[in-house]
C-alpha cells in the first residue's frame, strides 16, 4: 500500500517530535511500564521453562481434515471447568442437613441470593450439558476410528471419565433433597444393591449404613465435590498430555497421498 | 558357566567387585536405602490411608440397637383391614428418617402361612420390594400398590404383578400392656418365610438368599 501524503496542518496540530525515552534514548519509566508484562513473563519462564512445554501444548501440527468435530473434547472440558467453578460458588452457601437446612439453603440461593438462580442454573443444566458432550465426544471418537493404536489408552482414561461423570451426576442428584431427589437416591442405591454378591455391601456404603441415614446426604455431598471431582481433574490431565504426546487422527475420508506424490510435492 | 559369571553370582558384594564393598556384606547400600525409603514412604501412606478407609467403610458393619415403637392401643387396629402408621427408621434427620407400615391384627383365617403364627399384628412395610419406592394399600382393590414401576401386592404382601422380586418386608410387632409397638424390620421369601433385612430388588427365593448375603451387623432379634 502507498502512503498517503501528510496533510498539511498547522504547526499547532501536528505530531510532537518524539521525546527522549521513547525508542530513541535510555529507557524510561515509561517504557519500563510497557515492557513489565514481557519482564514478568521472562522472569518466571528463566525460572520455570514453562513456555517450552506451552508451545509443546498448543502449537501442535493437525492433520488436514481437521473440523469442527474435534472441538467437542474441548467443549466436554469447558463444561467441567463451568461445573467445577458454578459448584465451588454453590458451595459457599449449600449446608448439606437431611433435616431440612438442605432444601432450605437450595431455596435460598434459587429466591433469594443475587444472581443464585442463574448460577445454580448453569450448574443444573450444566451437568446434563457436560453428559452430552461426553457422549458426542465419545462417539466423534469411535466413528473417526481414533481410539486404535496408539491411543488405546486415551479411550480407557476417556471410558473412566465418563463413569465418574455419572458418579456426579448421580450424586449431585440428591443434593437438593427435595422428594424427587430422595426417591430418586433411593431408587438409584438399590439398584446398585441388586448386583449379586458385591451389590448389598456396594449400597450400603453408598447409604453409610444400613437405611437412609443422617450422614447419607454428607457423604454423598463429600463424593461429589471432593473425592470424584479430584480424580477427574487428574484424569483430564493425562488424556490432554496423551493427546498432546500422540497427536489427533486424520478423519477416516481423508486418503494417505501416493508416495510419489508425496516426494515430488512435499520434499 | 564362565567363571566370570559365577563370580557375578556370588551373594556377597565384595566378591561382585562393588567399591567399598564390606566383608560379608549381601545387601549393597545403595539398596538398602532404596528399600528403607520405601518401605517408610509405604508405612507413611498406610498410616493415614487405611484409617480414612475403614472411616469410609466402617458404617456397613456398625450394628443400630434394636428399638421399639409405640403406633397405637390394640382398639386402633382391626382383623380385615390395613391402617397406616408412621415409623421412624433413623430418627434426627426429620421426614427423610420416617416411613410407612401398614399394621392389622393376625387374622387366623387369612394368615395360614406356618411362619406366621406367632405374632400378635401383622405390620407390613411400605417400602416397595422392587427398587423402594412408598407402596400405598388400596383398600378397594385390596392390593398394595406401587406408584413408581407398577409393583403390585396381595392382602398378604406377596406379589401378584409388575417387578417386584419378593414380598413386601415386614416389622416385628409386640403387645407392650395397651400399646401396640413396632421393631425391626424383616424380609421375607414368597413363602413369607423369615430373613434378616435385605435391600429391595434383592431375591431370597432359591439361590438369593447366598446372592445377595445379609448384612454382617445383622443380629438376631
Amino acid at each position: 500500500m502507498p502512503k498517503l501524503p501528510a496533510p498539511p496542518l498547522p504547526a499547532a496540530l501536528q505530531a510532537p517530535p518524539p521525546r527522549p525515552g521513547e525508542g530513541n534514548g535510555k529507557a524510561g519509566p515509561l517504557d519500563l511500564g510497557k515492557e513489565a508484562g514481557i519482564t514478568v513473563v521472562d522472569w518466571v519462564d528463566e525460572r520455570t521453562s514453562l513456555s517450552g512445554a506451552g508451545r509443546w501444548l498448543l502449537f501442535r501440527k493437525v492433520p488436514k481434515g481437521t473440523n469442527w468435530f474435534y472441538t467437542l473434547g474441548s467443549a466436554t472440558m469447558f463444561a467441567f471447568l463451568s461445573q467445577a467453578v458454578t459448584g465451588v460458588f454453590l458451595a459457599m452457601y449449600y449446608r448439606p442437613d437431611p433435616a431440612g437446612g438442605a432444601y432450605e439453603s437450595i431455596r435460598h440461593v434459587t429466591n433469594e441470593v443475587f444472581l443464585g438462580q442463574f448460577v445454580r442454573g448453569m450448574h443444573k443444566w450444566g451437568s446434563s450439558v457436560m453428559v452430552i458432550l461426553v457422549f458426542l465426544h465419545m462417539g466423534r471418537t469411535f466413528f473417526f476410528g481414533a481410539y486404535k493404536y496408539p491411543r488405546e489408552l486415551n479411550w480407557v482414561i476417556g471410558v473412566v471419565l465418563l463413569i465418574l461423570t455419572m458418579v456426579m451426576s448421580f450424586t449431585g442428584y440428591l443434593l437438593p433433597f427435595d422428594q424427587r431427589a430422595y426417591w430418586a437416591t433411593i431408587v438409584g442405591v438399590n439398584i446398585n444393591g441388586t448386583g449379586p454378591l458385591i451389590g448389598p455391601y456396594l449400597s450400603d456404603f453408598l447409604r453409610g449404613g444400613g437405611e437412609f441415614g443422617a450422614t447419607t446426604l454428607s457423604r454423598f455431598y463429600a463424593i461429589h465435590m471432593l473425592l470424584i471431582p479430584g480424580l477427574l481433574a487428574a484424569l483430564i490431565g493425562f488424556h490432554l498430555y496423551l493427546v498432546a504426546k500422540l497427536g489427533t487422527t486424520a478423519p477416516p475420508w481423508s486418503k494417505a497421498k501416493e508416495r510419489s506424490e508425496l516426494l515430488e510435492a512435499e520434499v | 558357566m564362565s567363571d566370570k559369571h559365577s563370580k557375578h553370582k556370588s551373594k556377597y558384594t565384595a566378591d561382585r567387585m562393588i567399591p567399598g564393598a564390606f566383608e560379608g556384606e549381601t545387601v549393597t547400600r545403595r539398596r538398602f536405602m532404596t528399600g528403607t525409603a520405601h518401605g517408610a514412604g509405604a508405612i507413611a501412606a498406610a498410616a493415614f490411608t487405611l484409617p480414612a478407609l475403614g472411616f469410609a467403610l466402617g458404617p456397613i458393619f456398625k450394628s443400630t440397637p434394636h428399638t421399639w415403637q409405640t403406633v397405637g392401643s390394640a382398639n386402633d387396629f382391626s382383623e380385615n383391614n390395613y391402617v397406616p402408621v408412621v415409623v421412624t427408621l433413623t430418627p434426627g434427620i426429620g421426614e427423610a428418617g420416617k416411613s410407612t407400615a401398614y399394621v392389622r391384627r393376625y387374622n387366623a383365617k387369612i394368615d395360614t402361612d406356618p411362619y406366621d403364627q406367632s405374632t400378635p399384628y401383622i405390620a407390613i412395610s411400605s417400602r416397595c420390594a422392587h427398587l423402594g419406592c412408598p407402596v400405598r394399600w388400596v383398600d378397594a382393590a385390596e392390593r398394595f400398590i406401587c406408584p413408581c414401576h407398577g409393583g403390585v401386592y396381595d392382602l398378604l404382601g406377596k406379589r401378584v404383578g409388575g417387578p417386584p422380586v419378593r414380598p413386601l418386608d415386614r416389622f416385628y410387632t409386640r403387645v407392650e400392656g395397651e400399646n401396640v409397638q413396632i421393631g425391626p424390620r424383616f424380609s421375607v421369601n414368597s413363602e413369607l418365610r423369615r430373613f434378616s433385612p435385605r435391600d429391595p430388588g434383592e431375591p431370597l427365593d432359591g439361590i438369593g438368599q447366598f446372592l445377595y448375603p445379609s448384612r454382617p451387623s445383622a443380629q438376631k432379634l
